[in-house]
């Protein structure tokens, strides 16, 4: 064993039903050591962190975590921040309407008899503010702060209980670069101090900048350690992507008919974030017949042009859509479904069925004016405009009538898929089709995708799988930070030049 | 609640889904039966004559009518606290205009109709526009409308005048009109039941046998018959009770054959998805809350007429009595699941609690004890009938 080894995970091997998230992971970091950890989305970076932060206790994983070479086995996550593990997750939590201070110590407040010291919560959580530099009132209550702030706040709260390890999970995201660049110095502060940070990051820039060595994950296993210092942002996106093409996507010949839908200029703001651009001029066309593949990290503004163009976004937003030459003005999903656009949303559970429905009333339910005269229900149309798409998608579910919450992933994304196929829209947007969905429900969706584009439908498709992307589509937008920086024909794509091009950041995030 | 008889299981999975649905219903009206006979012991036979049944059916028809509107507002994913104060008011308004401002009964019905509308339309308009929760709203709404009630009254008893109003609460159709009316229902019921079973065979799909099908409209046959001969063998179809039935049957029909009622389930079993499917889901909650007020204006006449005078006090607790109904009757707080018909079985239950422990004596402190007892243990059966499912 390494002496200067602070923490060492070996052999983590991570299943949930269905799929294996982690396979025998082993990963180690030094003291003072600022370690950055790159991959794709669903690559299993996340969940290794949440099992070193407790968060899936000891005998939900196979494997060893050793701090200081002592094996631990955490029951929660109270047990990993005692061995000295501080976490600052992805998503902020922070409670809202608490202040700054008793943020900090929410959980862990000072106190005698359960009496608190708030002088002492106060004087300590400024003394916290002051070291990482942050000049906020620790009396001041958390909403009003913006989001990089926020997300300071979260490091002093994970600093308040001197780690030794830190780990943030993609911290930047939602940072302007001067809130960045104090956060980096932050890091290099810590780092003299001998604590070590793990850093998950989708910019590689960052990471070069920051970072004494980088680890690569891949579908759930750590591919490749490297010496930042040796290594180069090409040699790390060979390694998050390495992966081939399998004939799991059928290609279609067909002909391409004129645009149907162009977009120019469309802009959004950050509904949480004032002045913050979510999207930033995005401008491009969709054939008759196309499937157009967009693709980016997370965080980059994919699933908010879906949901702009579809009139569900929930913030400011301008820009021009034309369908079929016709300009729209699209204030809600009502008027986008009439307008004939369709949305397979991101997450089905949510936006896309009612769960505790039947399969025949999910799959009506957007379709409803195709099966009722006058307003009024015609249950035996009903029945065999339902029956249709049962056969036509090959819907396994036991009958019409079975609740929608008991089909598997690939058939509940079936019954979206037939709801969004009865309002018989020209343009179908597609946000992560696949997600959670086994492999031969897979290869029955992009089936039914090509298709779809055979018989002259234009999708526009996002998602995260470089595979998927080039798979299926004809041409590949590529977004990061809120913009469009890179459009290929996909015969010019590689996963490569995507991925390029997705780790790209354009400094001019705040206006 | 499976009343259409569209069977379209195509394996053993989805008839016993459909059979577990039914099971419900069964269970409910089982209880209602041991309800029933354990009073006709409790008061020596008096509890099952046709006389206390025609009453008890003309008791229940102000909550029937509250709680057909309250089923809607909550599968919605709301509820409407205010409805016993917005009945009284109602009822006041449409005593005071025609007995102390002498407007013709024509005239004090239409402006307390649109009164009902306005109401909803106000409440439904906070809720669904202005984003104020509808206890909120409502709660606010149930003290508001009862003090408008003192005021309009000058917190006094207002006698509603002898004339053709006063009989919607206190008089009977004709005997042999009931009968036609229940022929002619029976006949259309019976109709929709062969056609769904047609329907199903010419699409190829798994209905029950003819056999099941004749047993179903033969029992809706002697339930119905029954009904009425009860009826018959007093002095006839109470007014407010033929209302009652009247509405159950329209708002069955709009709840599950129109794209509104298919409408309000979606938005309450999942808002989102309801909104991203492209649902008016702001005019749709206004819609139900002003259809809530248009029945308690219904409920309104129906209660003054039946006692011939409007009180400041009147109508208290009846949004808890439509409420508990509606939970009765398979009803889901959390929105998106629930029953006209249900709710209305759930009246039923709920007034024969009340008329049957009344008549056999029993304190009133009992009552209300056994009352919040049955609530509870229905909904309990429910959910733990639920676990044993998923």
């Amino acid at each position: 064993m390494n002496e200067a080894n602070v923490l060492e995970m070996r052999g983590i091997t991570k299943e949930f039903p269905g799929v294996k998230a982690l396979n025998g992971v082993t990963f180690s970091v030094r003291k003072g050591e600022i370690h950055a950890i790159c991959g794709e989305n669903g690559a299993g970076k996340s969940t290794l962190m949440k099992i070193l932060s407790g968060f899936y206790p000891h005998g939900t994983y196979s494997g060893e975590i050793r701090v200081d070479g002592k094996p631990q086995t955490y029951r929660s996550t109270r047990d990993s921040e005692r061995a000295g593990i501080g976490i600052i997750y992805q998503e902020l939590s922070l409670v809202k309407e608490m202040t700054v201070g008793e943020n900090i110590f929410i959980g862990r407040e000072p106190s005698t008899l359960g009496v608190i010291h708030w002088d002492q919560v106060y004087s300590r959580s400024k003394e916290l503010l002051d070291s990482i530099g942050l000049k906020v009132n620790p009396r001041m209550k958390v909403k009003y702060l913006g989001i990089g702030q926020k997300q300071l706040i979260e490091i002093a709260k994970a600093l308040s209980q001197s780690p030794r390890i830190l780990v943030l999970d993609e911290p930047t995201s939602a940072l302007s670069e001067s809130e960045v660049a104090t956060l980096l110095r932050i890091l290099r502060k810590l780092k003299e101090q001998g604590v070590s940070s793990i850093l998950i990051s989708h910019k590689l820039n960052e990471v070069f900048e920051i970072s004494d060595r980088i680890t690569v994950f891949r579908d759930g296993k750590s591919v490749a350690t490297h010496v930042a210092s040796e290594s180069s942002e090409s040699r790390i996106i060979r390694d998050m992507v390495g992966r081939e093409l399998k004939d799991l996507y059928p290609r279609v010949n067909k002909e391409l008919g004129d645009t149907v839908l162009e977009v120019r200029n469309l802009t959004a703001h950050d509904p949480a974030v004032p002045g913050r651009l979510l999207l930033n001029q995005i401008g491009f066309t969709v054939r008759k017949g196309e499937v157009l593949g967009i693709a980016g990290l997370m965080g980059a503004g994919r699933s908010e042009l879906l949901m702009a163009l579809f009139g569900a976004f929930p913030g400011k937003f301008s820009g021009e859509v034309i369908l079929e030459g016709k300009r729209l003005k699209i204030k809600s999903p009502h008027e986008a479904i009439f307008a004939g656009m369709s949305l397979v949303s991101e997450d089905r559970k949510r936006f896309g069925l009612v769960l505790e429905q039947t399969v025949m009333k999910n799959m009506t339910l957007a379709g409803l004016s195709r099966i009722f005269r006058f307003g009024v229900l015609d249950s035996s149309k009903e029945v065999s405009v339902s029956q249709g798409y049962v056969k036509s998608l090959r819907v396994k579910t036991p009958s019409l009538d079975a609740l929608v919450k008991n089909l598997s992933g690939g058939n509940q994304q079936k019954v979206v898929l037939a709801k969004c196929l009865m309002t018989e829209p020209k343009v179908l947007f597609l946000d992560e089709p696949t997600r959670g969905i086994d492999v031969g429900a897979r290869a029955e969706i992009y089936h039914l995708i090509n298709d779809l584009a055979a018989q002259g439908m234009a999708i526009v498709m996002v998602s995260s799988e470089l595979p998927e992307v080039l798979g299926m589509s004809d041409r590949v937008l590529v977004m990061s930070a809120g913009r469009v920086t890179a459009e290929f024909a996909t015969a010019d794509a590689t996963q490569e030049s995507i991925m390029a091009a997705a780790t790209t950041t354009v400094s001019t995030n705040l206006h | 609640m499976e009343q259409t008889g569209v069977l379209i299981s195509i394996s053993e999975i989805g008839r016993w889904s459909s059979f577990k649905s039914r099971l419900r219903t069964y269970t409910m009206v089982f209880a209602l039966l041991v309800i029933w006979v354990i009073f006709e012991f409790a008061t020596n036979g008096a509890f099952l004559q046709a006389r206390n049944l025609s009453n008890l059916f003309r008791q229940m028809s102000v909550t029937g009518v509250l709680s057909v509107g309250m089923v809607l507002v909550i599968v919605a994913g709301h509820v409407d606290l205010s409805v016993g104060s917005v009945v009284c008011f109602l009822g006041a308004l449409m005593s005071v205009m025609n007995t102390n401002h002498g407007l013709s009964p024509g005239v004090s019905l239409a402006v307390t109709v649109a009164a009902g509308l306005a109401i909803g339309f106000g409440q439904g308009f906070l809720v669904s526009y202005q984003r104020v929760p509808a206890f909120i709203v409502t709660l606010g709404g149930m003290m508001a409308f009862r003090g408008a009630s003192m005021w309009i009254t000058s917190n006094s008893t207002v006698p509603l005048q002898e004339n053709w109003i006063s009989s919607v609460g206190t008089a009977y159709i004709p005997i042999n009109l009931g009968w036609a009316l229940t022929g002619v229902a029976l006949v259309v019921a019976s109709y929709n039941m062969i056609r769904a079973y047609q329907a199903n065979v010419r699409y190829g799909l798994d209905a029950p046998s003819p056999l099941v099908i004749a047993f179903r409209v033969a029992t809706l046959a002697v339930v119905m018959i029954g009904f009425m001969g009860v009826l018959a063998s007093y002095q006839g179809v109470p007014v407010p009770v033929l209302i009652m039935l009247v509405l159950m049957l329209g708002f069955n029909f709009i709840a599950t054959k129109t794209t509104w009622g298919r409408h309000i389930y979606a938005i309450g079993g999942n808002v989102e998805a309801a909104y991203v499917s492209g649902i008016n889901v702001k005019l749709r909650t206004l819609g139900v809350f002003m259809l809530m007020g248009l029945l308690a204006a219904v409920g309104g006449v129906i209660l003054t007429a039946r006692v011939g005078s409007a009180s400041p006090d009147a109508g208290q607790l009846l949004e808890l009595d439509a409420i508990a109904s509606c939970v009765i009757g398979g009803t889901s707080l959390m929105g998106g699941r629930g029953s006209i018909m249900g709710a209305i079985l759930g009246a039923l239950v709920m007034e024969s609690l009340n008329n049957g422990m009344s008549m056999a004596n029993i304190e009133p402190f009992w009552q209300y004890i056994v009352k919040g007892g049955v609530l509870v243990a229905a909904v309990w059966m429910d959910i733990a009938s639920q676990d044993k499912r998923t």
